[in-house]
């Protein structure tokens, strides 16, 4: 470590296939510092906010909660919890609207702060004599996910892979999508708190070298971390720039730009000894190990079409009408879109929350977008190819998508595309290629997902129909048993009354022996069950029960005198023994 | 002569020997093909088809004995399917089987269920939980929406409830483009990305 040998200077790149080179845009909002945004008076934090299961509500309306304070508890490994933004009391638990393209509603927390915004108590924990798995589980529930827009829970992230262990460690703030600057911001302001999260993560992944990939139009950014990785001293954090084309921040194109490695399709990079963050997540990592701070704030850009782009610390769950108000809305605004102009998804209303995926909120008007064009037919042109990043046939691909050839479009590893944008922004015809894709990946899993539950409806029809027949078998097999047993039980009882004489006439016909003895059984049994509600009685009560007793003899001797006196008489009287009741 | 009928002789035994080994040790349990067509098939074994099950369904396709197009639940995607792995022509669905409805599940309504177990023996995937004079209730995640509980229920309480849509199960929809009044006046196009909404 004393000899610090820092970033070679003329650092070998590589080059991936493709990318096109739209119009930053990234002046508007760059320059001014990031503001933090007043409180809301209301917040609405979704409970499914990462990739994996639904995070189960930890509070009910009417509770009161803290900042910080963890509202739903991660549903299995493959999860990540969700918390309160500020102090305030739950309203309710109940469906919104969602930041997503469908329009659809999902379970949301509804929090109606108190204005105080008093944090919830910070849970003491020591990462550095914790076990990995310990600080995984606890960045679990501190709701780190990845903050470059995919919202992946960052600590099934965290873990390199055994056998070969982690040669590079690449943190991503390449940030190539045009318009959006909040990674930038974040690294010129927070710059040593994201080389301490650098640090942090290497130390965590056991990383042998760590680069930090900026694109070269970023060179304050550029400034800032590598003087921080400077002061840090940090001898194997390097910060590269690396050459302006979109997507260079795409992890398998920034792990070919800075590594030279190409992850095939099906592996994943932690097998080749490469694992990639971006530096909002970083960021999150350090606040959540070192400061016990969940994740409940995040920088969020603002731009296109309104007075003052820049960008913002948000709250998640903060209504996203609240946080375009803030910076001041311009007539002309025909949608918004929730991420960049390239992979952007359209919002349905400004009625939807900030998320942790929120990274950018454009506005788009019709001088900044031209509307689309008529789609055209495919010319074959091969323009999409040659600016795919993924190097796959986006032509081949949109046939068969368009065909509704699902399995055809799987053969071209529709998969491996990465919705970039590349094809359908070079396409002469101005087919939205990517929509094609988005709805042939979606219909695929939902056959996935058919095929799954008919595959287990099948096993478990299957399975009833055996244990229908087991059943079956079982109960014949009892009588078998049973008869048998009977059988025995006869015979041999035979055997001792009889002695060794002749064996009776039930001996050869064991059924009707079963059957007598079935139903002296039955009549022991009857005599047993007599109805008895006599037990227990007080002697008063047995007095009376005596009594009766007594006049129910009685009775029964005078008929039986009045029958033998009269029987000779009348036979057909007999003694109606209410007397005795 | 003599050598010649003798290795003819030879080689036909030595051929018989090995196709028979082979037909023994190649032997094929089942009928592949049945298995083709029952994955295709939705496993609700709702038995609309008039067969009891899916299986026996697809066992009566590949024997000849049923058409392709009876299995409402499985849609006219289905019959698409099928027609394509039989190499026969597609037909629209046959109506005396019922029609495609959209995906649904049972739900029982607790208040008004007596408990008298006959919907879980009409459930052929086991998914009604109860027992003899307690509430039933459906699992929802393993209800095929085969409709045979319904029938059987002495007090009504059984209804089909048509799954919602979700963020989660929601699809991106089939790319169209938005018919416009046309504008004469050419726009002028920035340089900016811009995607189909």
């Amino acid at each position: 470590m004393g000899h610090t040998d820092r970033a070679p200077l003329l650092r070998k790149l590589f080059n991936f296939h493709g990318g096109v080179k739209p119009n930053a845009n990234k002046q508007q909002s760059a320059a001014q510092p990031i503001c933090t945004l007043p409180l809301s008076r209301e917040y609405v934090v979704p409970l499914h906010q990462s990739i994996g299961g639904t995070p189960q509500p930890l509070v009910v309306a009417g509770d009161r909660v803290l900042r910080g304070q963890r509202i739903g508890a991660a549903d299995g490994n493959v999860s990540s919890a969700v918390h309160a933004p500020t102090s305030g009391c739950v309203v309710a638990i109940e469906e919104r609207l969602m930041p997503h393209a469908s329009g659809l509603s999902a379970p949301c927390v509804v929090i109606e702060a108190d204005g105080l915004d008093e944090a919830a108590p910070r849970e003491n924990f020591d990462w550095r004599s914790a076990s990995p798995d310990a600080v995984r589980d606890y960045l679990r529930d501190a709701g780190v996910v990845g903050l470059g827009g995919a919202v992946f829970p960052s600590h099934l992230k965290l873990k390199a892979n055994n056998s070969i262990g982690l040669e590079t460690l690449i943190i991503n703030g390449a940030e190539c999508e045009p318009f959006i600057t909040c990674d930038d911001r974040l690294m010129q302001e927070k710059a040593r708190e994201v080389i301490e999260g650098v640090a942090l993560m290497a130390h965590l992944m056991q990383a042998k070298q760590t680069l930090i990939g900026i694109e070269d139009n970023k060179p304050d950014a550029i400034a800032a971390m590598q003087a921080a990785a400077q002061t840090a001293g940090q001898s194997n954090i390097s910060v590269v720039a690396i050459p302006t084309r979109y997507p260079a921040g795409g992890a398998k194109q920034l792990i070919r730009v800075l590594t030279g490695i190409e992850v095939p399709h099906g592996k994943r990079s932690t097998d080749y000894g490469v694992q990639c963050f971006n530096v909002g997540t970083a960021f999150a990592i350090r606040d959540a190990l070192e400061n016990g701070l969940s994740l409940t704030t995040r920088v969020v850009t603002v731009t296109g079409n309104v007075e003052r782009p820049g960008n913002y610390w948000v709250r998640i769950g903060t209504p996203m009408h609240e946080l375009v108000e803030h910076a001041g809305i311009k007539p002309g605004t025909e949608r918004w879109l929730m991420g960049g102009p390239m992979m952007g998804i359209p919002m349905p209303s400004l009625d939807v929350p900030v998320v942790k995926a929120t990274n950018c909120i454009l506005a788009g008007s019709a001088e900044l977008f031209a509307a689309p064009e008529p789609e055209m037919p495919c010319i074959r042109c091969g323009e999409c190819a040659q600016a795919c990043p993924a190097d796959l046939q986006p032509f081949e691909m949109y046939w068969h998508s368009r065909a509704r050839n699902f399995g055809k479009a799987q053969e071209y590893h529709l998969f491996d595309c990465i919705e970039c944008g590349c094809c359908s922004y070079v396409c002469p015809s101005h087919i939205p290629l990517v929509d094609y894709y988005r709805f042939a990946k979606s219909e695929i899993w939902a056959r996935e997902k058919d095929k799954t539950a008919a595959d287990q409806a099948r096993d478990r029809y299957e399975f009833r129909n055996y244990r229908i027949e087991r059943e079956k078998e079982e109960k014949a097999a009892r009588l078998a048993a049973k008869t048998a047993a009977g059988r025995a039980a006869i015979q041999a009882s035979q055997q001792t009354v009889t002695g060794d004489a002749a064996p009776s006439e039930t001996a050869d016909d064991p059924k009707k022996a079963m059957i007598a003895a079935a139903m002296q059984r039955a009549q022991a049994q009857k005599a047993a069950a007599q109805p008895q509600n006599t037990e227990h009685l007080t002697p008063a009560q047995q007095a009376e029960v005596n009594d009766a007793e007594a006049r129910r003899a009685r009775a029964r001797e005078l008929a039986d005198q009045d029958a033998q006196s009269i029987g000779k008489t009348s036979p057909s009287a007999d003694t109606p023994n209410k007397m005795a009741d | 002569m003599i050598s010649a009928l003798l290795v003819m002789a030879i080689g036909a035994i030595v051929l018989g020997a090995a196709l028979g080994w082979a037909s023994v040790k190649f032997k094929v349990e089942g009928d592949p093909l049945v298995d083709k067509i029952d994955t295709i098939l939705p496993q609700t074994q709702c038995g609309q088809c008039g067969f009891p099950g899916c299986k026996p369904y697809a066992t009566a396709i590949a024997k000849g004995e049923a058409d392709i197009n009876q299995c409402p639940p499985g849609g006219d995607e289905g019959v698409r399917k099928l027609a394509d792995l039989l190499g026969r022509e597609y037909k629209p669905l046959n109506a005396e089987h019922g029609i495609e409805k959209p995906k649904s599940v049972a739900f029982i309504d607790e208040q008004t269920c007596i408990g008298c177990t006959l919907c879980i023996q009409a459930c052929p995937v086991d998914a009604i939980v109860g027992a003899a004079k307690q509430m039933h209730t459906i699992v929802a995640d393993l209800c095929t929406g085969c409709e045979l509980c319904v029938p059987p229920c002495p007090a009504d309480c059984i209804t089909m409830e048509p799954i919602a849509e979700t963020v989660e199960t929601w699809k991106w929809r089939y790319p169209v483009f938005e018919l416009k009044p046309v504008v004469t006046t050419s726009v002028v196009t920035t340089d900016h990305p811009t995607r189909a909404a």
